[in-house]
């Protein structure tokens, strides 16, 4: 398998991940980072009942995906990887060999500010997202393949494409 | 949050809806950008009855945030069906976790607009019976045609 895209969405799946970034790209499973959502069989079944049946969904804690990263990235299919927060897939930055990282959605919330039209930030998830970026992780923002990549520090400054 | 259900509580905000007051709401429709907006207003347009339906949108929110949104709709309104655009969509998910503590309600995913159509037509039925016939009719309503078809 190849992961194509390692994305951070506080929806995890859903509709941009599934279609919008899954048809282009050809998507054959969705492997999701999550640990409240990986010690729920019930928000596991959700998530598997979203995509389609030729869709294959797997789910680990961050601390038993970065082991599996290398399963993924070698066998046969094509993926993409979601995290729910910037924290998780710091982890999967400084332990698990990501150097792409797609901020895809992080929304409203307290102590956030809006910096894109669907990216929100506190100052420690901005600090962490230098951190990525310092640790030799290529950040960008982009919700859909079709928009334009913003660049960290655009991001930062809350400059829309 | 941001609340951005356009219309909310009900559908009376959208174009010529005031009209057909007389029927209190009956389902939620939600989904990406506008479509629920749209779908009601082309239900409207054909039947007067756009305000059966109250349209939800979630621009910016997060996925708690749309939980909280269509949860409060329907307690609100006392609605117990919910129409939504895709499978995979943040509001059919949300839907799902809030028909897990509510056995009396259905939701319909993947609607469209001969989905809705039979929907508010089906006067003799509960609502969540009239929302699985009209997943029927909405399912069978896509045809192909032309290309040697």
């Amino acid at each position: 398998m190849t992961l194509l895209l390692y994305r951070i969405d506080d929806r995890l799946i859903h509709g941009q991940v599934v279609v919008g970034w899954g048809q282009p790209l050809d998507i054959t499973f969705i492997v999701l980072v999550s640990d409240e959502v990986a010690e729920s069989e019930w928000e596991q079944e959700l998530y598997r009942m979203a995509v389609p049946p030729e869709m294959s969904v797997y789910f680990h804690t961050a601390a038993d995906a970065v082991p599996a990263l290398p399963r993924y990235r070698s066998a046969t299919g094509r993926g993409i990887l979601v995290t729910g927060d910037i924290a998780t897939m710091r982890v999967l930055v400084d332990h698990g060999g990501v150097d792409t990282v797609n901020v895809g959605g992080i929304h409203s919330g307290v102590g956030r500010v809006q910096r894109l039209r669907y990216v929100f930030l506190s100052l420690a998830e901005e600090q962490a997202l230098r951190d990525m970026a310092a640790h030799g992780a290529k950040v960008t923002a982009q919700d859909v393949p079709g928009a334009r990549p913003v660049s960290l520090d655009d991001l930062i400054a809350g400059v829309e494409p | 949050m941001s609340d951005s259900t356009a219309g909310a509580p009900g559908a009376s905000a959208l174009p010529g809806a005031a009209s057909a007051g007389s029927s209190p709401p009956r389902a939620i429709v939600a989904g990406h950008g506008d479509f629920a907006a749209g779908l009601i207003s082309a239900v409207h347009a054909i039947t007067g009855r756009g305000a059966e339906l109250i349209p939800v949108a979630i621009h910016d929110l997060c996925v708690q945030d749309i939980e909280h949104l269509l949860r409060d709709r329907m307690l609100n309104t006392g609605v117990r069906v919910i129409f939504t655009d895709l499978q995979a969509g943040s509001c059919t998910m949300a839907a799902r976790r809030i028909l897990r503590g509510m056995d009396d309600a259905v939701l319909v995913a993947g609607a469209n607009l001969p989905t809705l159509l039979d929907f508010v037509f089906a006067d003799g039925l509960t609502a969540p019976d009239a929302a699985r016939h009209a997943a029927e009719r909405g399912r069978n309503a896509i045809t192909a045609h032309g290309a040697g078809t």
